[in-house]
């Protein structure tokens, strides 16, 4: 009774930021993972994270080695990209996403030697500096979705940053591949921390876990326990709790101001397997070319957790889990905030972390009926928005209210679509919302 | 460079292509309804046990008017029919509930008109209308036929500790002129009043249920009675008779939650209770009418644009300092 009515009166007062509970779906998370053998073809498209797009550094019929550079780009805000196999370039050719993007991609058909190309060494970090220089080439970039470039992260003003986060909250339903890197790596993951630990400076690190991994939380607390700089958080398991402002407000207490970072509130958070990543290159030199994925859905014969050969293509994937039916909706990533594909000649890129087949479940458009002005949109918006008021502010094309209201905050985490008993396509408008916001001010700049 | 085509899945149907997020809650508008009515079904069997088959024949007759006016609005406007979310089924159920079971029935199908046609579809439809139309409904009746809207039938079902007097044509019992009645009998609701109200435990049973399915919070209900009941203190009457009798509960549980017609944020609901528990004691102890519910509501419902924008969430991030640091 008292906890009922704490977190009613929580909801008042505004400190702990809620979500909603949505069911978890992680069947595959006590599966170890399995490795999927070469496929025909990689394609690596040039533009898998944040930024720039990287120009392809290999011609036609090429001979590439695992680990040989393919893209990279001059411009600050990029990740390098490598080959995840030996074999031929067959073509550069453009690719489209269901999304309406296109991009360039380098197709390479793998002679099945893996022969490791000889530049391959682990890298010589000695101070901060070195380490970031090593991490910029080694074309890791944030695993959980985002693909921000990791080193450009790390590259940030660090005398204010006293909170080094690692984010293993993983709150997508469906999905278990950071639950899967936390069981099987935990050193690699420690290994990676202490040594960003030790080289930054920063006084703490704090894994945050949601608490429907007990396994992982246990096993993380006890091998770290010899760090006292390294301590495990244990997370309510709500969706979204793994979006980065949400994690931050609810560990630090902070909340990033508006058009602000995390780093201007005093701390850095990177995916738990991004920190397994740079753990695991600080030894072995090999740049990112895999990737953990989760494999799911009710069309799926074998789900489970997949490691990939980046640049796959999701239809390869599909045939080699097997297919119970032919699929009606195929997602790359979470069920929340993946992305339809259309194509299952696409690939698997650096930041997806799930693909999911559809032949029942979830495959149907939701019937949208009138708005009855539930509130629930308001009540569950872990940013405390008013989607509602942004739709409709929006419909007007209300530059003045959408300012007010701040849509621009919006961290596109879908729960208002979820909970919306009137299906209304809340996330979408807002998301509509959010860039025209973006474009208007913009003008509204360059006017001035 | 080679511009491959676009080649959905080997088959004749395309995959989906669908913006995020893929999943949806289970909960719809028709469910939520179907909720309330489930919630208001032992006020009913009550109001069925305490004043006879006659309450069921009012309740039947303003639940098909109000079902059959909707489909009839949408059919002359020629838009899809929106009866299936169920919501004039509550509007014809909660209006029954503030109808004495004596009403005639001519009356039931007029109020249900006004609360379905005049408040609700001419403003738009469900989640469009800014008064609650069962208040409305109930209102216009009262205002139009005062005498049939205040004579109660005698309770069918007495304790046997209360003494039997003909309570036909009895005010209600928020009266002066009306007697006092024991706890137990306000409970039970054996007493006179519209046909919902009296039966507190069925109208207590529905709020549980309301509240484990999560159709509302116990604030505005809470909120409501708790401000009645202050203020009754205050002015030295006696809050439990304030709050059991009339049709406080029913007007606080079921009416003043209406999504539509009250704030959109926690803090905005709240506000609006304060103000429905202030108004029914204006109207209580110093108007000239006994009952103040219905009057509140509507009132509190005009406000809520207005307490709508000043009671709107801040976003994290946007608080006026800047956000930042709250260690």
């Amino acid at each position: 009774m008292v906890r009922l009515l704490g977190g009613a009166l929580g909801r008042l007062r505004s400190v702990e930021l809620r979500g909603v509970r949505i069911p978890h779906n992680k069947a595959t998370a006590e599966l170890a993972t399995t490795r999927m053998p070469l496929p025909t073809q990689v394609i690596l498209p040039m533009h898998q994270h944040v930024g720039a797009s990287c120009v392809p550094q290999v011609k036609r019929r090429a001979h590439v080695d695992v680990g040989t550079l393919i893209g990279h780009s001059d411009a600050r805000m990029s990740a390098d990209i490598f080959s995840p196999v030996s074999g031929t370039v067959r073509e550069i050719r453009s690719i489209h996403y269901s999304d309406g993007r296109s991009d360039e991609a380098v197709v390479i058909v793998p002679d099945g030697e893996q022969t490791v190309d000889s530049a391959i060494c682990p890298p010589e970090v000695t101070d901060y500096a070195s380490l970031v220089e090593a991490v910029r080439h080694s074309g890791i970039v944030g695993l959980g979705g985002a693909g921000f470039p990791t080193w450009l992260k790390m590259d940030s003003d660090l005398s204010s940053i006293d909170c080094w986060l690692v984010n293993g909250a993983e709150c997508e339903p469906y999905l278990s591949s950071d639950y899967r890197e936390m069981v099987e790596n935990p050193q690699t993951i420690l290994h990676g921390i202490s040594t960003c630990l030790d080289l930054s400076g920063v006084p703490r690190s704090l894994i945050c876990i949601e608490d429907n991994k007990p396994k992982a939380i246990e096993l993380l607390r006890q091998m770290a326990a010899d760090d006292p700089r390294i301590d495990v958080f244990t997370l309510p398991a709500r969706y979204p709790q793994g979006a980065s402002r949400v994690i931050l407000r609810n560990v630090t207490g902070r909340s990033v101001p508006r058009g602000g970072h995390l780093t201007d509130v005093g701390a850095l958070l990177f995916n738990v397997t991004t920190m397994s990543e740079i753990g695991r290159f600080l030894q072995d030199g090999m740049p990112l070319t895999k990737r953990r994925i989760t494999v799911m859905g009710d069309a799926i014969e074998r789900p489970q957790n997949l490691e990939v050969f980046i640049g796959t293509p999701i239809g390869e994937t599909l045939e080699f889990c097997g297919l119970k039916e032919e699929p009606r909706k195929v997602v790359i990533g979470g069920p929340m905030m993946g992305i339809t594909q259309t194509e299952l000649d696409a690939p698997i890129t650096r930041p997806n972390s799930g693909l999911l087949a559809f032949a029942h479940d979830v495959v149907d458009r939701p019937q949208t009926t009138a708005c009855i002005r539930c509130g629930a949109c308001i009540d569950n918006c872990p940013m405390r928005l008013t989607p509602i008021s942004i739709q409709k502010a929006y419909q007007r094309r209300d530059v003045e209210d959408l300012d007010e209201l701040m849509a621009d905050l919006c961290v596109e985490c879908g729960t208002c679509s979820y909970v919306c008993p009137a299906k209304q396509p809340l996330a979408q408008s807002v998301r509509f919302a959010r860039s025209f916001l973006r474009a208007e001010q913009r003008k509204a700049r360059e006017r001035r | 460079m080679e511009h491959l085509p676009i080649h959905p899945a080997e088959s004749a149907r395309p995959l989906v292509l669908l913006t995020a997020p893929q999943l949806r809650s289970s909960q719809t508008t028709q469910s939520i309804m179907r909720d309330v009515l489930i919630a208001l079904t032992p006020a009913l069997i009550a109001a069925t046990v305490i004043f006879g088959l006659r309450a069921a024949l009012v309740v039947l007759t303003a639940l098909v008017s109000c079902v059959g006016f909707e489909h009839l609005w949408c059919m002359l406007r020629r838009m899809p029919t929106t009866v299936s979310d169920l919501s004039a089924a509550v509007t014809g159920l909660l209006l029954a509930f503030n109808i004495p079971s004596t009403c005639p029935l001519y009356m039931v199908v007029l109020g249900s008109f006004v609360a379905i046609v005049m408040t609700k579809e001419l403003f738009g439809g469900i989640g469009c209308n800014f008064a609650n139309p069962a208040v409305v409904g109930r209102i216009f009746l009262a205002v139009t036929f005062p005498v049939a809207m205040t004579t109660f039938a005698p309770p069918r079902v007495t304790l046997p500790v209360a003494p039997i007097v003909d309570e036909v044509s009895s005010a209600t019992p928020l009266a002066p002129s009306a007697r006092a009645h024991s706890l137990m009998e306000l409970f039970l609701g054996t007493h006179t009043g519209v046909l919902g109200e009296t039966c507190a435990i069925a109208l207590l049973v529905g709020f549980v249920y309301l509240l484990v399915r999560r159709v509302i919070t116990w604030h505005v209900p809470v909120t409501y009675v708790g401000v009645v009941a202050l203020l009754s203190l205050l002015v030295g009457r006696d809050p439990l008779e304030q709050v059991l009798e009339g049709g406080l509960l029913l007007g606080a549980i079921y009416m003043a939650t209406d999504y539509t017609t009250t704030p959109a944020t926690l803090r905005g609901r709240i506000v609006f209770a304060v103000g429905c528990g202030l108004i029914t004691c204006l109207i209580r102890f110093w108007g000239n009418l006994n009952e103040g519910v219905a009057y509140s509501i509507l009132f509190m419902n005009l406000l809520v644009p207005h307490i709508d924008v000043l009671t709107r969430n801040v976003p994290v991030g946007g608080e006026r300092s800047g956000g930042g640091r709250h260690e």
